[in-house]
């Protein structure tokens, strides 16, 4: 069971409540298909991703990262049971969309990157640590049904 | 991995250009976030009285080991032989686990995101990350 201290759940709930989802979703996830091409192999049917500016004026990937930014939502609301909200999810990157787990990170990263870009010096290292803590928990959940 | 394209080195060269003004102070920040966010680190650092960001200590060595990467970054073209010196260094004396300069590089990352947004586009930051992975090689080549 993973700890949470008052603490850490304030700094995550309060990075949540002043995200814009429609800026940093987009960001997040065409960040990754750039710096990480290899992901774009489950973009095959999003369009044109030939290149850096193509990825990042794609109107498919700007409304999947919002969407996947969304999916972390039911995280936030439920800190203490993070392993049992996401195993549909789970099952669904595993069996549906055959997604390599060891990419969950990569979108991790560069979701980091994201935050750390618009908080500027407010994100402090004990922002990350909890951060990160809070992505890596997420990332474990979703790796956790596959067989 | 693939090595470094033209483009990447100028990418790089002309973000360094940008960075190295501040890169003590990047290297400081970068060390003590490492420090706070991957504790293990700190099995490395059990000599200094201080871990805490901000710290005497951090602040040299974040200058030092952000000097040594201002060096990788002139002998861009061939990394593996211009940093001998320092892969032995790791190698034989300091015996840093080669998987702790992908967690630092990570920190670097960061810190460069925090300070220049604008110019931390994710085209630098794919080159950048290609160049930090190499200087990783390049130390880690003397290892075994």
């Amino acid at each position: 069971m993973v700890e949470w201290t008052e603490k850490e759940r304030a700094i995550i709930t309060s990075i949540f409540s002043n995200l814009d989802y429609d800026d940093v979703g987009p960001k997040a996830l065409s960040r990754c298909l750039i710096v990480y091409p290899w992901t774009q192999r489950y973009f095959a049917g999003f369009g044109n991703l030939y290149n850096a500016e193509a990825i990042k004026t794609n109107p498919n990937i700007q409304a999947h990262g919002t969407k996947v930014l969304h999916g972390l939502d039911r995280a936030v609301k439920n800190m203490d049971n993070i392993k049992a909200t996401y195993a549909e999810l789970s099952v669904l990157h595993s069996e549906k969309l055959h997604v390599d787990p060891d990419n969950f990170k990569l979108l991790a990263d560069c979701l980091t990157i994201v935050i750390a870009a618009k908080m500027g010096s407010g994100f402090t290292p004990e922002i990350q640590a909890t951060f990160q803590k809070f992505l890596a928990v997420v990332v474990s959940a979703l790796g956790r049904q596959y067989h | 991995m693939t090595s470094l394209t033209a483009k990447d080195k100028n990418t790089i060269k002309a973000f360094w250009a940008k960075i190295s003004p501040n890169a003590a102070a990047i290297g400081a920040d970068a060390l003590g976030r490492m420090l706070v966010v991957y504790p293990q680190t700190k099995t490395y650092f059990s000599h200094w009285k201080d871990l805490s960001p901000g710290s005497a200590p951090v602040k040299k060595h974040g200058a030092t080991v952000m000097g040594g990467v201002a060096d990788a970054v002139t002998k861009i073209d061939n990394m593996t032989s211009g940093l001998l010196n320092l892969s032995e260094l790791h190698a034989f004396t300091l015996r840093v686990d080669p998987a702790n300069f992908k967690i630092l590089a990570h920190n670097i990352l960061v810190v460069f995101a925090i300070r220049l947004p604008n110019d931390f586009t994710p085209e630098v930051h794919v080159a950048v990350d290609k160049f930090l992975a190499a200087l990783a090689r390049a130390l880690s080549e003397k290892y075994r």
